[in-house]
């Protein structure tokens, strides 16, 4: 399994092009939206983590559509396949790359609107990061289940926004209710409904991905 | 096809949904007494309340079949998976239709975020995922059991989904809900026009499903046969 | 009497969509069982 995220970093690390568009495409997005909307509405709580989570995703996608397209022009996933390496840890090492790579987008996503878009009257509290990680984490594992099964399809890249964004509707709620309480100081009493449904989440979907992966790579 | 089988399917099934059906127009148009408030709009509420709880079922449907094929392997099964599907958005669409319908005439929008209608939504939009997963894979089998695993995920986000649209928008919106049960079943005839709708909606999802899973086979046989002859 | 306007459109939309997929399964089905005596012959 971290042969596999090592692999992915290295390849990223080396060529920095994900990151790169992946940044560019954000940076694009929160400028539509700054040219679009009234920037004086732009700063409410609220508004900020739609917007950030919105990018965040969308930039994503970007991300997720190349994780396993790469592997199957090559024909490296039936080779993983055929390894005597559980199933399982395909899905987790894949998910762990995505993941790193959505939280690094996010961490500097999340400055980079504070400062475009303003930041008067918000006191963000540590929850901020913690948000970030979970929802995060619950894309990388819905994303990379879904990157898996449109990648086998003709119109992939569109058919992953297509499975993706329906099931990240209560993860997107809860990113975002959960966001805008923190960057308003929000106690984590005050959240913790939405924390815990963010970390159900998760775990349910992570495990899913990793459970489903055994069906999923038969070739 | 089993003796029995083919009976249910072919007699039985379509002429118990007719039936019900009748009896379902019936109550809801003639004898279902009028709502005090809403008048005659709210018989609407017969068929979109069914048709509803249809649209949330026959996604456990999916799951449950879903299940079912990646058990065994069974081709039935993933038929049935795909028909459910199909059906279940076709109510799915019936109730974002009928609900606007609905809502303009009592509430005067045709639309707003609240939980059930965000719910149901969301809920369109994952049966749209897995239909359209099943389309854009192509002639391929491993897609069957993609399909599958989709149909799963998808019934464990559902309940997901409600929890979440709950805590976001509140269990008691502050605009009625399209399908409050309370403020005008005062008769209890009102009460068995939603049942028998709701036995006539069920045998129609049912036949519609089971016309669907046999075009299915048909399809499959057909291919089977092109498959045979491009060999031969 | 403005509510029956709205009635009827929300039956009629239901009965419509029903005929319709009932139809282009049946149009499908058949289409497909002419297809499979072509095939037999």
């Amino acid at each position: 399994m971290w042969t596999i995220v090592r692999k992915d970093l290295a390849i990223e690390l080396r060529t920095g092009e994900m990151a790169s568009s992946m940044f560019l495409l954000a940076l694009l997005i929160i400028i539509v939206f700054a040219f679009t909307l009234e920037p004086e509405r732009l700063i409410a709580p609220e508004f900020l983590a739609g917007l950030s989570w919105t990018t965040l995703l969308v930039a994503g996608t970007l991300a997720l559509n190349r994780s396993f397209v790469l592997e199957r022009e090559a024909g490296g996933l039936t080779a993983l396949a055929l390894a005597p390496i559980d199933r399982g840890s395909i899905y987790l090492g894949k998910a762990i790359g995505n993941f790193l790579l959505l939280l690094i987008a996010g961490l500097v996503l999340l400055p980079l609107i504070a400062i475009l878009l303003g930041t008067r009257g918000l006191s963000p509290t540590w929850l901020l990061p913690v948000v970030v990680v979970l929802g995060v984490l619950g894309i990388a594992a819905i994303g990379t289940l879904c990157a898996a099964m449109a990648s086998r399809t003709r119109a992939r890249e569109v058919l992953l926004p297509i499975l993706m964004f329906p099931l990240l509707a209560p993860l997107l709620i809860a990113a975002t209710r959960t966001t805008a309480g923190a960057l308003v100081g929000e106690s984590a009493s005050d959240l913790q409904s939405w924390l815990l449904m963010l970390g159900g989440f998760d775990i349910v979907f992570a495990t899913a991905g990793w459970l489903s992966f055994d069906f999923l790579l038969d070739e | 096809m089993s003796e029995s089988r083919r009976t249910w399917q072919d007699v039985i099934l379509p002429w118990s949904t007719f039936v019900s059906m009748l009896a379902a127009i019936v109550m809801v148009f003639l004898l279902a007494p009028s709502e005090r408030d809403q008048g005659i709009v709210q018989r609407i509420f017969y068929f979109h309340v069914n048709l509803a709880w249809m649209a949330f079922g026959g996604f456990a449907l999916v799951a449950g079949t879903s299940i079912w094929f990646l058990r065994t392997g069974s081709r039935r099964a993933d038929r049935l998976a795909h028909a459910n599907a199909e059906v279940g958005m076709l109510f799915t669409t019936l109730v974002l239709v009928t609900g606007p319908i609905w809502a303009r005439p009592i509430w005067g929008v045709w639309w707003t975020w609240d939980p059930r209608l965000t719910m149901t939504v969301v809920l369109w939009a994952i049966y749209a995922a897995y239909l359209m997963l099943r389309r854009l894979g192509g002639e391929d089998d491993t897609i069957l059991r993609y399909a599958a695993v989709l149909g799963i995920v998808g019934s464990l986000d559902i309940p997901l989904l409600i929890l979440a649209v709950r805590l976001w928008r509140g269990v008691h919106p502050a605009v009625m809900l399209s399908d409050d049960p309370d403020a005008g079943l005062k008769d209890p005839l009102m009460g068995w026009t939603l049942l028998v709708s709701g036995i006539a909606l069920a045998l129609l999802f049912t036949w519609l499903v089971s016309l669907r899973a046999r075009l299915l086979a048909v399809d499959e046989t057909v291919a089977a046969m092109h498959l045979e002859g491009a060999r031969s | 009497m403005k509510g029956l306007y709205y009635l009827a459109a929300a039956y009629t939309a239901v009965w419509i969509a029903i005929f319709a997929y009932v139809m282009s399964i049946g149009r499908r089905a058949r289409k497909l069982e002419r297809e499979l005596e072509e095939m037999r012959k």
